[in-house]
């Protein structure tokens, strides 16, 4: 699962009033090459959370994205390589994502994160 | 059973894909979600389109593994989430675009409907989708009145095989007529699930 996914997804539990952004419980991180695509990355800049992924980056190992970003980065060829391995080249293989308000943990096995809700969740 | 699962014939993934791509520019590129994504055919075709990012949802485990064996032949990365599609949680229009062949509610009234319902307020874009032409009325209107699409076009129709996979097709094999939709959604600053 990449972070871009990552980025996307909110804790669905009943009652939760802001279930993003999940944390990241590692078990293993996988590494996966992308081809580089500066518009997509530029365009994707605006849609972002950005410290959701600087935080969640972080947590898979990778240290190198700055805590705070603006447009004018993206002029930055540098800056441009690093939100694409966070983005679309850090992968979380096995671990969890953990709703932020209620601590419920939802495994991700094989890269893909199971977020189906026990009957009393819904 | 109770879930609908047919799998999308090549033939329908590729011209719903082919259309996408050719006719509106909405696939290579751009984040796409497949709802529903089953052994993930849609998504994959995306993927093959060049299609940035791709996020294939399904309910069931054995579909997904299977997707994900899928994509590893294909040596394409395409995202997979397990959840169920009515209550699932997403931030905001990420999503450019969203491909799906819904269950069309023969078993569970309605099903598709309610995919198209989450679609259209997920897609930042657009919305392709099959539906069968004999509920090719309701769709329109519930789209347009319900489910706040601006816009929903018929691109062409369909002939869905689906073989007799199950003990209540009481004929050897059907042949369902479907509609390939694409649907535009509002863009509002106010969309939340």
């Amino acid at each position: 699962m990449r972070l871009l996914t990552h980025n996307m997804l909110s804790s669905n539990i009943k009652g939760v009033a802001n279930g993003f952004p999940l944390r990241i419980e590692v078990e293993k991180v996988v590494e996966k090459q992308v081809d580089f695509n500066a518009d997509f990355l530029k365009n994707m800049f605006a849609k972002i959370e950005w410290k959701a992924l600087v935080d969640a980056s972080r947590s898979m190992g990778y240290s190198e994205l700055p805590g705070d970003a603006n447009p004018s980065m993206l002029d930055s060829d540098d800056f441009l390589q690093k939100f694409h391995h966070a983005l679309l080249e850090l992968h979380l293989e096995e671990g969890a994502l953990v709703c932020p308000e209620t601590g419920r943990k939802f495994p991700v096995n094989k890269g893909i994160p199971n977020m189906l809700l026990h009957e009393d969740e819904v | 059973i109770d879930l609908e699962q047919y799998p999308t014939g090549p033939h329908i993934a590729s011209r719903m894909l082919y259309t996408a791509e050719n006719s509106f520019g909405d696939v290579s590129d751009k984040v796409v979600a497949d709802f529903g994504c089953g052994c993930g055919t849609l998504g994959l075709a995306a993927g093959l389109l060049g299609a940035q990012h791709v996020i294939g949802l399904d309910i069931d485990d054995q579909s997904l593994e299977i997707a994900s064996i899928n994509a590893d032949d294909l040596e394409l990365d395409m995202n997979f989430v397990q959840c169920d599609i009515k209550n699932f949680r997403w931030r905001d229009q990420i999503v450019d675009n969203v491909i799906m062949n819904p269950p069309f509610g023969t078993r569970k009234k309605g099903a598709d409907m309610d995919f198209l319902s989450v679609a259209l307020k997920v897609a930042s874009q657009a919305v392709y989708s099959l539906h069968k032409t004999t509920t090719r009325d309701h769709v329109k209107r519930t789209a347009l009145r319900d489910y706040n699409a601006s816009s929903a076009e018929i691109l062409c129709e369909l002939r869905f095989d689906v073989p007799c996979l199950y003990k209540f097709h009481k004929r050897k094999e059907v042949d369902i007529a479907v509609d390939l939709w694409r649907f535009v959604p509002q863009n509002s600053q106010v969309k939340r699930l």
